[in-house]
Protein backbone atom coordinates (compact mmCIF):
# COMPACT_ATOMS: atom_id res chain seq x y z
CA UNK A 1 0.00 0.00 0.00
CA UNK A 2 1.24 3.43 -1.02
CA UNK A 3 0.51 6.56 1.55
CA UNK A 4 0.23 10.12 0.35
CA UNK A 5 2.71 12.78 2.55
CA UNK A 6 1.83 16.47 2.18
CA UNK A 7 3.36 19.96 2.85
CA UNK A 8 1.20 23.13 3.23
CA UNK A 9 1.86 25.25 0.37
CA UNK A 10 3.38 28.03 2.74
CA UNK A 11 6.67 25.87 2.33
CA UNK A 12 9.35 27.73 1.22
CA UNK A 13 10.82 27.64 -2.33
CA UNK A 14 13.96 27.17 -1.76
CA UNK A 15 13.24 24.61 0.54
CA UNK A 16 11.20 22.36 -2.46
CA UNK A 17 14.02 19.64 -3.31
CA UNK A 18 14.47 19.11 0.55
CA UNK A 19 10.99 18.04 1.14
CA UNK A 20 11.81 15.56 -1.67
CA UNK A 21 14.73 14.42 0.12
CA UNK A 22 13.11 13.76 3.21
CA UNK A 23 10.23 11.54 1.67
CA UNK A 24 13.40 9.18 0.15
CA UNK A 25 15.11 9.75 3.44
CA UNK A 26 11.53 8.83 5.63
CA UNK A 27 10.68 5.64 3.14
CA UNK A 28 13.99 3.97 3.62
CA UNK A 29 14.03 4.65 6.96
CA UNK A 30 10.19 3.31 7.66
CA UNK A 31 10.22 0.77 4.59
CA UNK A 32 6.74 2.23 3.74
CA UNK A 33 5.68 3.37 0.20
CA UNK A 34 5.17 7.15 0.21
CA UNK A 35 4.06 9.44 -2.62
CA UNK A 36 4.82 13.47 -1.78
CA UNK A 37 2.15 15.26 -3.42
CA UNK A 38 3.19 19.39 -3.29
CA UNK A 39 0.14 21.37 -3.63
CA UNK A 40 0.61 25.32 -4.75
CA UNK A 41 -2.86 26.47 -3.09
CA UNK A 42 -4.86 25.65 -0.01
CA UNK A 43 -7.78 24.94 -1.80
CA UNK A 44 -6.16 22.13 -3.38
CA UNK A 45 -4.94 20.79 0.04
CA UNK A 46 -8.33 20.91 1.42
CA UNK A 47 -9.73 19.21 -1.15
CA UNK A 48 -7.43 16.34 -0.90
CA UNK A 49 -7.40 16.19 2.81
CA UNK A 50 -11.72 16.06 2.41
CA UNK A 51 -11.35 13.66 0.07
CA UNK A 52 -9.06 11.10 2.53
CA UNK A 53 -6.22 11.21 0.52
CA UNK A 54 -3.40 13.00 2.80
CA UNK A 55 -1.82 9.98 5.26
CA UNK A 56 1.19 12.20 6.49
CA UNK A 57 1.03 16.36 6.00
CA UNK A 58 3.43 18.74 7.42
CA UNK A 59 0.80 20.95 8.48
CA UNK A 60 0.11 24.77 8.90
CA UNK A 61 -1.34 25.38 12.41
CA UNK A 62 -4.34 26.63 10.60
CA UNK A 63 -5.49 23.72 9.36
CA UNK A 64 -4.21 21.06 12.68
CA UNK A 65 -7.43 21.64 14.48
CA UNK A 66 -9.40 20.36 11.26
CA UNK A 67 -7.36 17.22 10.60
CA UNK A 68 -7.21 16.30 14.28
CA UNK A 69 -10.65 17.03 15.48
CA UNK A 70 -12.66 16.03 12.17
CA UNK A 71 -9.77 13.76 10.26
CA UNK A 72 -8.73 11.80 13.20
CA UNK A 73 -5.03 13.01 12.33
CA UNK A 74 -2.56 13.02 15.60
CA UNK A 75 0.81 15.01 15.83
CA UNK A 76 4.26 13.55 15.47
CA UNK A 77 7.02 16.33 15.36
CA UNK A 78 7.90 20.11 15.19
CA UNK A 79 11.12 22.07 13.75
CA UNK A 80 13.02 22.61 16.89
CA UNK A 81 12.95 25.83 17.55
CA UNK A 82 10.80 27.28 15.03
CA UNK A 83 7.84 29.09 15.51
CA UNK A 84 5.53 30.91 12.56
CA UNK A 85 5.72 34.73 12.89
CA UNK A 86 4.32 37.98 10.97
CA UNK A 87 5.23 41.08 9.96
CA UNK A 88 3.56 44.08 8.92
CA UNK A 89 5.97 45.38 6.49
CA UNK A 90 5.67 49.42 4.79
CA UNK A 91 7.30 50.67 2.15
CA UNK A 92 10.73 52.72 3.54
CA UNK A 93 9.64 55.76 2.40
CA UNK A 94 5.73 55.73 3.67
CA UNK A 95 4.07 57.88 6.49
CA UNK A 96 3.07 55.31 8.16
CA UNK A 97 4.93 54.88 11.64
CA UNK A 98 2.65 52.95 13.98
CA UNK A 99 -0.32 50.28 13.29
CA UNK A 100 -2.56 53.23 14.82
CA UNK A 101 -1.84 55.66 12.17
CA UNK A 102 -3.99 53.26 9.53
CA UNK A 103 -7.56 54.47 8.75
CA UNK A 104 -9.86 52.17 7.02
CA UNK A 105 -9.81 51.22 3.38
CA UNK A 106 -5.92 50.70 3.95
CA UNK A 107 -4.38 48.67 1.16
CA UNK A 108 -2.97 45.02 2.76
CA UNK A 109 -1.15 43.06 0.73
CA UNK A 110 -1.18 39.25 2.16
CA UNK A 111 -1.19 35.86 0.57
CA UNK A 112 -3.53 33.10 0.92
CA UNK A 113 -1.35 31.27 3.84
CA UNK A 114 -4.04 31.47 6.73
CA UNK A 115 -2.01 31.27 9.71
CA UNK A 116 -0.15 34.26 8.39
CA UNK A 117 -2.99 36.21 7.15
CA UNK A 118 -4.83 35.44 10.71
CA UNK A 119 -1.35 37.01 13.14
CA UNK A 120 -1.27 39.96 10.62
CA UNK A 121 -4.81 41.40 10.80
CA UNK A 122 -4.44 40.76 15.06
CA UNK A 123 -1.73 43.53 14.26
CA UNK A 124 -4.03 45.30 12.44
CA UNK A 125 -6.69 45.22 14.94
CA UNK A 126 -5.27 48.51 17.06
CA UNK A 127 -6.20 50.47 14.01
CA UNK A 128 -9.85 48.99 13.96
CA UNK A 129 -8.81 47.43 10.71
CA UNK A 130 -10.75 44.05 10.08
CA UNK A 131 -11.34 41.78 7.11
CA UNK A 132 -14.27 44.20 6.95
CA UNK A 133 -12.96 47.65 6.34
CA UNK A 134 -9.79 47.03 4.32
CA UNK A 135 -8.76 47.38 0.41
CA UNK A 136 -7.24 43.17 0.67
CA UNK A 137 -4.70 42.88 -2.18
CA UNK A 138 -4.47 38.67 -2.32
CA UNK A 139 -0.85 37.75 -3.60
CA UNK A 140 0.47 34.28 -4.89
CA UNK A 141 3.69 34.99 -2.62
CA UNK A 142 5.55 36.96 0.23
CA UNK A 143 7.47 38.58 -2.19
CA UNK A 144 4.38 39.90 -4.41
CA UNK A 145 3.53 40.75 -1.06
CA UNK A 146 6.61 43.06 -0.77
CA UNK A 147 6.55 43.70 -4.61
CA UNK A 148 3.03 45.59 -4.26
CA UNK A 149 5.12 47.83 -1.28
CA UNK A 150 7.78 48.68 -3.03
CA UNK A 151 5.20 50.15 -6.38
CA UNK A 152 3.09 51.61 -3.83
CA UNK A 153 0.04 49.44 -4.33
CA UNK A 154 -0.08 48.43 -0.97
CA UNK A 155 0.03 50.56 2.33
CA UNK A 156 1.05 48.10 4.39
CA UNK A 157 1.95 44.01 3.79
CA UNK A 158 1.77 41.12 5.87
CA UNK A 159 4.72 38.27 5.68
CA UNK A 160 5.92 35.58 7.01
CA UNK A 161 8.56 36.69 9.04
CA UNK A 162 11.12 33.40 8.25
CA UNK A 163 9.88 34.99 4.13
CA UNK A 164 10.59 38.57 5.41
CA UNK A 165 14.31 37.71 6.26
CA UNK A 166 14.95 35.82 3.26
CA UNK A 167 13.88 38.76 1.28
CA UNK A 168 17.26 40.01 -0.97
CA UNK A 169 18.88 42.89 0.83
CA UNK A 170 18.01 45.12 -2.07
CA UNK A 171 14.36 44.66 -1.72
CA UNK A 172 14.49 45.11 2.38
CA UNK A 173 16.54 48.57 1.71
CA UNK A 174 13.10 49.58 0.31
CA UNK A 175 10.99 47.97 3.13
CA UNK A 176 10.31 48.96 6.61
CA UNK A 177 9.09 46.63 9.51
CA UNK A 178 6.06 48.19 11.52
CA UNK A 179 5.52 44.93 13.85
CA UNK A 180 6.96 42.09 14.10
CA UNK A 181 5.27 39.17 15.91
CA UNK A 182 6.40 37.55 19.32
CA UNK A 183 3.82 34.86 19.28
CA UNK A 184 6.13 31.58 19.64
CA UNK A 185 3.50 29.06 20.30
CA UNK A 186 2.31 28.85 16.73
CA UNK A 187 4.12 26.58 14.20
CA UNK A 188 3.84 23.92 11.83
CA UNK A 189 3.73 20.04 12.74
CA UNK A 190 4.23 17.18 10.77
CA UNK A 191 0.93 15.29 11.42
CA UNK A 192 0.11 11.59 10.74
CA UNK A 193 -3.44 10.18 9.41
CA UNK A 194 -5.51 7.44 10.18
CA UNK A 195 -4.23 5.19 7.94
CA UNK A 196 -0.63 5.13 9.66
CA UNK A 197 -1.32 5.70 12.82
CA UNK A 198 -0.19 2.07 13.71
CA UNK A 199 3.63 3.17 12.73
CA UNK A 200 3.48 6.77 15.17
CA UNK A 201 5.60 5.58 17.32
CA UNK A 202 7.92 4.31 14.74
CA UNK A 203 8.02 7.79 12.65
CA UNK A 204 8.63 9.52 15.15
CA UNK A 205 11.21 7.42 16.72
CA UNK A 206 13.04 8.06 13.11
CA UNK A 207 12.12 11.47 13.16
CA UNK A 208 13.44 12.56 16.86
CA UNK A 209 17.13 10.50 15.97
CA UNK A 210 17.42 11.98 12.55
CA UNK A 211 19.38 15.02 13.32
CA UNK A 212 22.03 12.33 15.23
CA UNK A 213 22.57 10.44 11.72
CA UNK A 214 24.64 11.84 9.24
CA UNK A 215 22.42 11.46 6.13
CA UNK A 216 19.82 12.89 8.23
CA UNK A 217 21.11 15.86 9.39
CA UNK A 218 21.64 16.46 6.00
CA UNK A 219 18.18 16.41 4.77
CA UNK A 220 17.29 18.52 7.81
CA UNK A 221 19.47 20.87 6.70
CA UNK A 222 17.83 21.12 3.56
CA UNK A 223 14.96 21.52 5.08
CA UNK A 224 16.09 24.44 7.13
CA UNK A 225 15.90 22.49 10.34
CA UNK A 226 18.65 21.59 13.25
CA UNK A 227 16.24 18.53 14.38
CA UNK A 228 12.44 17.61 15.13
CA UNK A 229 11.38 17.73 18.52
CA UNK A 230 8.43 15.66 19.59
CA UNK A 231 4.45 17.18 20.14
CA UNK A 232 2.70 16.03 23.11
CA UNK A 233 -0.88 15.29 22.10
CA UNK A 234 -2.02 18.25 24.84
CA UNK A 235 0.35 20.51 23.17
CA UNK A 236 -1.34 20.11 20.09
CA UNK A 237 -4.91 20.22 21.86
CA UNK A 238 -3.04 23.25 23.51
CA UNK A 239 -2.28 25.29 19.89
CA UNK A 240 -5.73 24.34 18.99
CA UNK A 241 -7.77 25.87 21.24
CA UNK A 242 -5.36 29.34 21.23
CA UNK A 243 -5.99 29.33 17.19
CA UNK A 244 -9.45 29.07 18.05
CA UNK A 245 -9.39 32.23 20.70
CA UNK A 246 -7.26 33.80 17.74
CA UNK A 247 -9.91 33.22 14.83
CA UNK A 248 -12.50 35.30 15.92
CA UNK B 1 -6.22 32.20 48.95
CA UNK B 2 -6.17 35.53 48.07
CA UNK B 3 -3.76 38.25 49.86
CA UNK B 4 -4.35 41.53 49.65
CA UNK B 5 -1.87 43.82 48.01
CA UNK B 6 0.68 45.62 49.85
CA UNK B 7 2.12 49.20 49.43
CA UNK B 8 6.08 48.52 48.78
CA UNK B 9 4.65 46.64 45.78
CA UNK B 10 2.92 49.67 44.27
CA UNK B 11 4.88 52.85 42.32
CA UNK B 12 3.28 55.75 42.38
CA UNK B 13 0.35 57.19 44.13
CA UNK B 14 -2.59 55.37 44.90
CA UNK B 15 -5.98 54.59 46.34
CA UNK B 16 -7.24 51.74 47.58
CA UNK B 17 -10.47 49.48 47.22
CA UNK B 18 -11.61 46.31 48.50
CA UNK B 19 -12.99 43.62 46.10
CA UNK B 20 -15.38 41.04 46.64
CA UNK B 21 -14.68 38.14 44.10
CA UNK B 22 -17.91 35.39 43.22
CA UNK B 23 -17.12 33.10 45.48
CA UNK B 24 -17.13 35.35 48.57
CA UNK B 25 -13.70 36.04 48.86
CA UNK B 26 -12.36 39.61 49.74
CA UNK B 27 -9.23 41.40 48.74
CA UNK B 28 -8.00 44.68 49.35
CA UNK B 29 -6.56 46.21 46.18
CA UNK B 30 -4.33 49.21 45.73
CA UNK B 31 -4.03 51.19 42.48
CA UNK B 32 -2.56 54.13 40.45
CA UNK B 33 -3.36 55.98 37.13
CA UNK B 34 -0.32 54.54 35.42
CA UNK B 35 -1.08 52.74 32.27
CA UNK B 36 1.65 50.09 30.82
CA UNK B 37 1.09 50.12 27.01
CA UNK B 38 0.36 47.14 25.63
CA UNK B 39 3.17 46.09 23.09
CA UNK B 40 2.48 45.25 19.79
CA UNK B 41 2.86 42.07 17.89
CA UNK B 42 2.84 40.25 21.52
CA UNK B 43 -0.26 38.03 22.92
CA UNK B 44 -0.75 36.98 26.63
CA UNK B 45 -1.55 33.48 27.23
CA UNK B 46 -2.62 32.25 30.19
CA UNK B 47 -4.55 28.80 31.44
CA UNK B 48 -6.52 27.88 34.47
CA UNK B 49 -8.10 25.16 36.24
CA UNK B 50 -11.90 25.00 35.84
CA UNK B 51 -12.40 26.90 39.27
CA UNK B 52 -9.96 29.80 37.84
CA UNK B 53 -6.64 28.87 39.13
CA UNK B 54 -3.82 29.49 37.21
CA UNK B 55 -1.55 26.57 35.46
CA UNK B 56 0.19 28.04 32.57
CA UNK B 57 1.29 31.58 31.91
CA UNK B 58 3.65 32.81 29.13
CA UNK B 59 6.30 35.01 29.44
CA UNK B 60 4.11 38.19 28.34
CA UNK B 61 2.22 37.62 31.15
CA UNK B 62 4.83 37.43 33.61
CA UNK B 63 5.81 40.69 31.55
CA UNK B 64 2.66 42.57 31.87
CA UNK B 65 1.27 41.41 34.64
CA UNK B 66 4.33 42.40 36.56
CA UNK B 67 4.07 39.06 38.81
CA UNK B 68 6.81 36.57 38.69
CA UNK B 69 5.41 33.11 36.95
CA UNK B 70 6.08 31.68 40.62
CA UNK B 71 3.65 34.02 42.03
CA UNK B 72 1.17 33.46 39.07
CA UNK B 73 1.36 29.71 39.13
CA UNK B 74 -1.28 28.51 41.22
CA UNK B 75 -3.39 31.95 42.13
CA UNK B 76 -6.60 32.52 41.06
CA UNK B 77 -6.92 34.40 38.01
CA UNK B 78 -9.24 37.23 39.65
CA UNK B 79 -5.68 38.41 41.24
CA UNK B 80 -5.80 40.56 37.97
CA UNK B 81 -9.03 41.98 38.50
CA UNK B 82 -9.25 46.32 38.55
CA UNK B 83 -11.90 47.64 40.52
CA UNK B 84 -12.55 49.82 37.80
CA UNK B 85 -14.18 46.66 35.82
CA UNK B 86 -17.69 46.19 36.45
CA UNK B 87 -18.51 42.99 38.15
CA UNK B 88 -21.41 42.33 35.54
CA UNK B 89 -18.21 41.80 32.73
CA UNK B 90 -16.84 38.53 34.65
CA UNK B 91 -20.50 36.92 35.42
CA UNK B 92 -20.87 37.31 31.55
CA UNK B 93 -17.25 35.94 31.17
CA UNK B 94 -18.42 33.04 33.55
CA UNK B 95 -21.73 32.49 32.62
CA UNK B 96 -20.53 32.10 29.01
CA UNK B 97 -17.40 29.49 29.24
CA UNK B 98 -19.57 27.53 31.45
CA UNK B 99 -21.72 27.21 28.70
CA UNK B 100 -19.13 25.82 26.68
CA UNK B 101 -18.59 29.11 24.53
CA UNK B 102 -16.10 31.64 23.72
CA UNK B 103 -16.27 34.97 25.35
CA UNK B 104 -14.22 38.28 24.18
CA UNK B 105 -14.25 41.60 25.78
CA UNK B 106 -12.28 44.73 26.37
CA UNK B 107 -10.76 43.99 30.20
CA UNK B 108 -8.17 46.41 32.11
CA UNK B 109 -6.14 44.81 34.27
CA UNK B 110 -4.41 45.30 37.61
CA UNK B 111 -0.62 45.38 37.47
CA UNK B 112 1.19 44.05 40.70
CA UNK B 113 2.69 47.42 41.02
CA UNK B 114 -0.92 49.06 40.99
CA UNK B 115 -0.81 50.18 37.66
CA UNK B 116 -3.16 48.61 34.63
CA UNK B 117 -3.34 47.61 31.33
CA UNK B 118 -6.03 47.01 28.60
CA UNK B 119 -6.70 44.40 26.57
CA UNK B 120 -8.68 42.39 24.09
CA UNK B 121 -9.32 39.24 25.84
CA UNK B 122 -10.75 35.59 24.26
CA UNK B 123 -11.32 33.18 26.62
CA UNK B 124 -12.27 29.77 25.53
CA UNK B 125 -13.50 26.10 27.71
CA UNK B 126 -10.50 23.31 26.77
CA UNK B 127 -12.42 20.59 26.57
CA UNK B 128 -11.09 17.18 26.25
CA UNK B 129 -12.84 14.07 26.09
CA UNK B 130 -16.03 15.91 26.42
CA UNK B 131 -15.35 17.15 29.60
CA UNK B 132 -14.48 20.88 30.70
CA UNK B 133 -10.59 20.59 32.01
CA UNK B 134 -9.93 24.43 32.18
CA UNK B 135 -9.86 27.51 30.17
CA UNK B 136 -7.22 29.42 27.97
CA UNK B 137 -7.28 32.78 27.68
CA UNK B 138 -5.70 35.24 24.72
CA UNK B 139 -5.24 38.90 25.15
CA UNK B 140 -3.85 40.91 22.60
CA UNK B 141 -3.63 44.83 21.82
CA UNK B 142 -7.21 46.70 21.91
CA UNK B 143 -8.00 49.39 19.56
CA UNK B 144 -7.41 52.91 21.42
CA UNK B 145 -11.52 54.00 20.31
CA UNK B 146 -13.02 50.17 21.74
CA UNK B 147 -10.88 51.10 25.09
CA UNK B 148 -12.04 54.44 24.66
CA UNK B 149 -15.26 53.21 24.89
CA UNK B 150 -15.18 51.33 27.63
CA UNK B 151 -13.94 53.80 29.74
CA UNK B 152 -16.76 55.44 29.01
CA UNK B 153 -19.53 52.33 29.19
CA UNK B 154 -17.85 50.09 32.25
CA UNK B 155 -18.92 53.10 35.15
CA UNK B 156 -22.39 53.01 34.27
CA UNK B 157 -22.59 48.85 34.78
CA UNK B 158 -22.78 47.38 38.16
Amino acid sequence: MSYMFTVSPDFAPDHLSGWYIFNTWLQKQSAEAIHLEMYNHYQDLHQAIAADKIDLIYANPFDAAMLVREKGFLPLVRAQGESDEAIIAVNANSNINDVADLKPNTRVAFTDDPDVRLMGMIMLEPADLHAGNIAPLLSDNHVLVAKHLLKGEADVGIILAEAYDNLSGVIKKQLRILVRSQISVIYHSLMIGPRLQNRRADFQKILLEMDKDEKGGGVLNALGFNAWQRIEDEEMEFMIDLMDTLNT
Amino acid sequence: MIVDMTPEDIIGEYQEATLTYCDGQSRKVLYTELETPYPDGKLIVSTTTPDGIISHVNRAFVEMSGYTEAELIGAPHCILRHPDMPSAAFKDLWDTVQRGEKWQGFVKNLRKDGGYYWVKATVIPNVRGGKVVGYTSVRRKPSRSKVDECIALYPTLS
